[in-house]
Order: C-alpha cells, then sequence, then structure tokens
C-alpha cells in the first residue's frame, strides 16, 4: 500500500513534469532548442556589450559567461514562472486533494533537466577554448544541483503561494530576479568587485552559489566555504518557502 | 448501510472576502489597517452549522437554489476546502470533484488528461493505461480524444469527465450537475452506469437540478437553503416540497 502510494507520487511527478514541457513548450524537441538558446543569446550580448565594447580584460570571456549563466537560467525561469503556477493549475487544484506543492517542483525539476541537458554545451565551449572536464564535475554536479534544487524549490514555493493572494507579486518577481542578476556575479567575476563591497557580496544567497557553479566548470574546484554558505542559505530558503506553502495552502481552492 | 464514510459535525464555512488582498501588494500596503481588519472581519458565509452523514453505498442528493452552498459542500468532502467551524471526516478513495467545465487542461489532448485525471485520483500510470480503451471507448469521443481540450465543446468535456471518473473504480464519487449539458442519450448511459455503482456499494453525493434524477437515483435527499439544511428525507418527499416553493 505504501510502495502504490510512492508510485502514484512518483507516476504524478512524471505526468505534471511531462504536461508543462508540453504546456510550455508544445513540442520536446524545440523545447530542448529554446531552453539553450536564451543563455546562448544572452551570452551572446553579453559577450558583446563586456568584450567587444567596453573590453573587459578577460580571457575566455564567453565560457566564463556560459558557466555562469546557464545555472542562473535553471534559477530565473523556475521563480519567473512560479507566480503563475497555481494559477494554471486552478482546474485540478479545486478538483482534487493531492499534494500541491508537487506542481512547483515539478517546474523546479523540469529546468534542472533543461540544465542538465545544457551541461554538454559547456563541455563542448570548454573544448573550444583547450580545455576539458573534470573528474571533479562526477561528485560537484551532482552535490551543487541539491543545494540549487532546495533553494529554487524554496523560493518558488514562496512566490507560488502568496502570489495567489497578491496577484501583482508577478511583476515584482521579475522586477527581483533582474535585480539579483546583476548583484549575482555572473557577467563579473567576484574578484572584480571593489573591496568596500566584497564583505556584502555573501549576503546575497545566489552569490557563493553561482561562483561555485563557476569554479567548478571552468577549474574544477569546489570551494568549501562557498559550498557551506550556499547550502545552509538553501536550507534556510527551503524551510521558510515550506512553512509560507504549509499555512497558506489550504485557502488555495478558495481564492483560486 | 453500517458506517458513516461522510460525516458533517457541525460543519460552517465562511469565505474571507479577499478584495483587498487580490488587489496587489501596492493596495494591501496603501489601505493596510483596512485591509487588515477586513481580513478578520468581512466574512461571507456560506453555510452555517451543517450536520449530516452519509452511509456506505448510499447516494445522497443535493438540491437548492443556486448559490446556497452546494458546491461548496461537497467541496468540503473532496478536501480542497476547509470547513472553519465543525469536522469533516470522509473515509475512502473520493474522485475527483466532477463538475462543469473544470477539471482538464485545456492545452492537453483528451488523452493526456485521462491520464492526468487518472494519477490525481491516486492511481499509477499503469493502472491508468489499464484502463484507457475502456475509458475512451464508454467517452464515444472518436478521434477526437486526441485533440486538445479546447476544442472541445462543453457537452464532450462533460462526457470525458464523466468517463474518466466512471473507470477509476471511485469509492465515493461526487458529481455536480454535470448531466445536465451532455445530450439525452449520454445522459442516460451516465445514469445507467451510476445505477451500476449504487449496485456495486458506490457511495455516491449528487448535486443536481433536475428532479427526476435525483427521483430516481437518490436514497435520500437534503434540501440546502440559507445556509443550512432545510429539510433531509427521501427523494420523494424532499423533492415534493422543494417544488412547491
Amino acid at each position: 500500500m505504501l510502495s502504490h502510494r510512492i508510485q502514484n507520487i512518483i507516476d504524478l511527478i512524471i505526468v505534471l513534469t511531462q504536461k508543462e514541457m508540453k504546456v510550455r513548450y508544445k513540442s520536446s524537441f524545440l523545447g530542448y532548442l529554446w531552453s539553450i538558446a536564451h543563455p546562448l543569446t544572452f551570452a551572446f550580448v553579453f559577450f558583446i556589450a563586456f568584450k567587444m565594447v567596453m573590453r573587459i580584460a578577460m580571457e575566455n570571456y564567453t565560457l566564463f559567461l556560459i558557466a555562469g549563466l546557464f545555472p542562473w537560467q535553471w534559477f530565473s525561469n523556475s521563480v519567473s514562472l512560479s507566480p503563475m503556477v497555481f494559477l494554471s493549475n486552478a482546474s485540478i487544484i479545486k478538483k482534487v486533494n493531492f499534494p500541491r506543492n508537487i506542481i512547483p517542483f515539478t517546474i523546479v525539476l523540469q529546468d534542472m533537466i533543461h540544465f542538465i541537458l545544457s551541461i554538454p554545451v559547456i563541455i563542448l565551449f570548454l573544448f573550444i577554448y583547450r580545455k576539458s572536464p573534470f573528474l571533479s564535475w562526477f561528485y560537484g554536479i551532482p552535490l551543487l544541483m541539491v543545494i540549487q534544487f532546495l533553494m529554487t524549490f524554496g523560493v518558488s514555493l514562496i512566490v507560488s503561494s502568496v502570489n495567489l493572494f497578491f496577484r501583482d507579486l508577478e511583476r515584482l518577481t521579475s522586477i527581483f530576479v533582474t535585480l539579483f542578476f546583476y548583484f549575482t556575479p555572473i557577467i563579473y567575476p567576484e574578484t572584480m568587485i571593489p573591496e568596500t563591497y566584497k564583505p556584502f557580496i555573501n549576503l546575497n544567497p545566489l552569490a557563493p552559489l553561482v561562483v561555485s557553479w563557476r569554479n567548478l566548470f571552468l577549474k574544477g574546484t569546489l570551494e568549501p566555504f562557498y559550498l557551506l554558505i550556499s547550502f545552509l542559505y538553501a536550507i534556510l530558503i527551503f524551510a521558510l518557502g515550506y512553512q509560507v506553502y504549509r499555512k497558506l495552502s489550504w485557502r488555495f481552492a478558495e481564492i483560486l | 448501510m453500517s458506517e458513516p464514510v461522510i460525516l458533517f459535525d457541525h460543519v460552517s464555512k465562511s469565505y474571507p472576502l479577499y478584495h483587498h488582498i487580490t488587489g496587489g501588494i501596492k493596495n494591501f500596503l496603501f489601505n493596510l489597517p483596512k485591509a487588515l481588519s477586513s481580513i478578520k472581519n468581512s466574512k461571507y458565509e456560506v453555510l452555517k452549522d451543517i450536520s449530516f452523514e452519509v452511509y456506505k453505498g448510499e447516494t445522497l442528493g443535493i438540491i437548492g437554489r443556486n448559490g446556497v452552498g452546494k458546491s461548496t459542500t461537497l467541496g468540503l468532502i473532496a478536501g480542497v476546502l476547509k470547513p472553519s467551524k465543525g469536522k469533516v471526516t470522509v473515509k475512502g478513495r473520493i474522485s475527483p470533484l466532477l463538475e462543469l467545465g473544470g477539471g482538464f487542461h485545456q492545452e492537453l489532448t483528451g488523452k493526456e488528461n485521462i491520464m492526468l485525471n487518472g494519477v490525481l485520483l491516486g492511481l499509477t500510470r499503469n493502472e491508468v493505461k489499464r484502463k484507457l480503451d475502456e475509458i475512451i471507448e464508454f467517452s464515444e469521443l472518436g478521434d477526437f480524444i486526441y485533440q486538445p481540450i479546447r476544442t472541445y465543446s462543453s457537452g464532450m468535456e462533460a462526457r470525458l469527465g464523466f468517463s474518466v471518473i466512471a473507470h477509476l473504480d471511485p469509492e465515493i464519487l461526487l458529481i455536480d450537475e454535470v448531466l445536465a449539458v451532455g445530450d439525452t442519450e449520454f445522459q442516460k448511459k451516465c445514469l445507467d452506469k451510476m445505477m451500476g455503482f449504487k449496485k456495486s456499494g458506490v457511495t455516491m453525493v449528487f448535486v443536481s437540478h433536475s428532479k427526476e434524477d435525483v427521483e430516481g437515483i437518490c436514497d435520500r435527499v437534503i434540501w440546502i437553503d440559507n445556509r443550512s439544511i432545510r429539510m433531509a428525507g427521501t427523494p420523494k418527499d424532499v423533492v415534493l416540497h422543494y417544488s412547491l416553493i
């Protein structure tokens, strides 16, 4: 009976993920292209702006950009979609009493799958710049993925739950996602931040995470300190998100 | 007819009027004191101190005018709503609330929606797959089953809805006037199926405006009026009194 219940939850996640993929991209092959095209276009734009026009003194700037942009894309896609997820699933929420957090879960899962599928692109660029993947990826990537999943899922739970009660949260979310994009060392290295502001960088939960991703992709290293703070942030944000969700979820069907 | 599977124990349900909140964060913050008091005080009571039970294998009809809380009652049974006061106890696997114009994803095909509803009901994918053909055949939708739901008419949607739920071995069936839009032939088919459920001991709660259906199927009927139960009894009695006003 218990295994049947678990199988049901797993199947629910699979079916909902397939559904989201389909609703979002209409077809899965183009969906994959979309998921890479977006960060690649970004990388191209920043390359033009900072490398060609502003002439930032950095080697392998394209590679540098991609290594930060792909993980960022996972976070930002999931979070940007979150305000709408319960609204767009209103028809099933009002009908069946199932664990509603499965819906944001599948959103984050889906973007994680896209992220995994984009890793070959990073490898390709590593080869272009005459580098190669590192053995440390085998434990580093799963580790950082767990951290990022917790963090993203936590934010997603907050945004998706609260948006039902404050429907303009969607606008605020997109503003905050943009803000955090520039506060996080994605298009610039953390080393270039002026000394006066450096202590503040770790106030941004995403900064240590993105820096960790980039070091892992480009150098194959994992800094324990960054790893630890991003892990603590992830636990904290997830716990907070789950509390918010738990307090609000029983009202979902009323307000939808 | 031994144990109650659905038990309403002095249940009240009120909704806060959410207008200050759904007005957005900006409105909420600018009118903070007013908004806070409105959450606390402005309540819209739908059901007040309702008690009833439904026994295993019984078919309960709920009648009443529009907006008296019939659907809220079903929502409470389905567990998607929580009572503000009192207690709702339900034992058994509940079918998704079958109602008009809801429950399906407009972008997905009929077939994909069958799968979605099946797993939402608590089945595994394999279990749903085994029933797929039966469901599609019952729905008589033919090739439309491969089309997105948004291309369906409301009658077709109701067909699919009933077909899915009828074939997923529900223990408790909740039906909210869904039969009204189907054509006569399909209505009859659904009623036959429901008679079959009755025989096999499925508990049903049936909200309808059709007096004949209520009299034909239900064992007992409650009439909800002005937030509480105005009358409960045999279908004949209750429907008779209901039609007098």
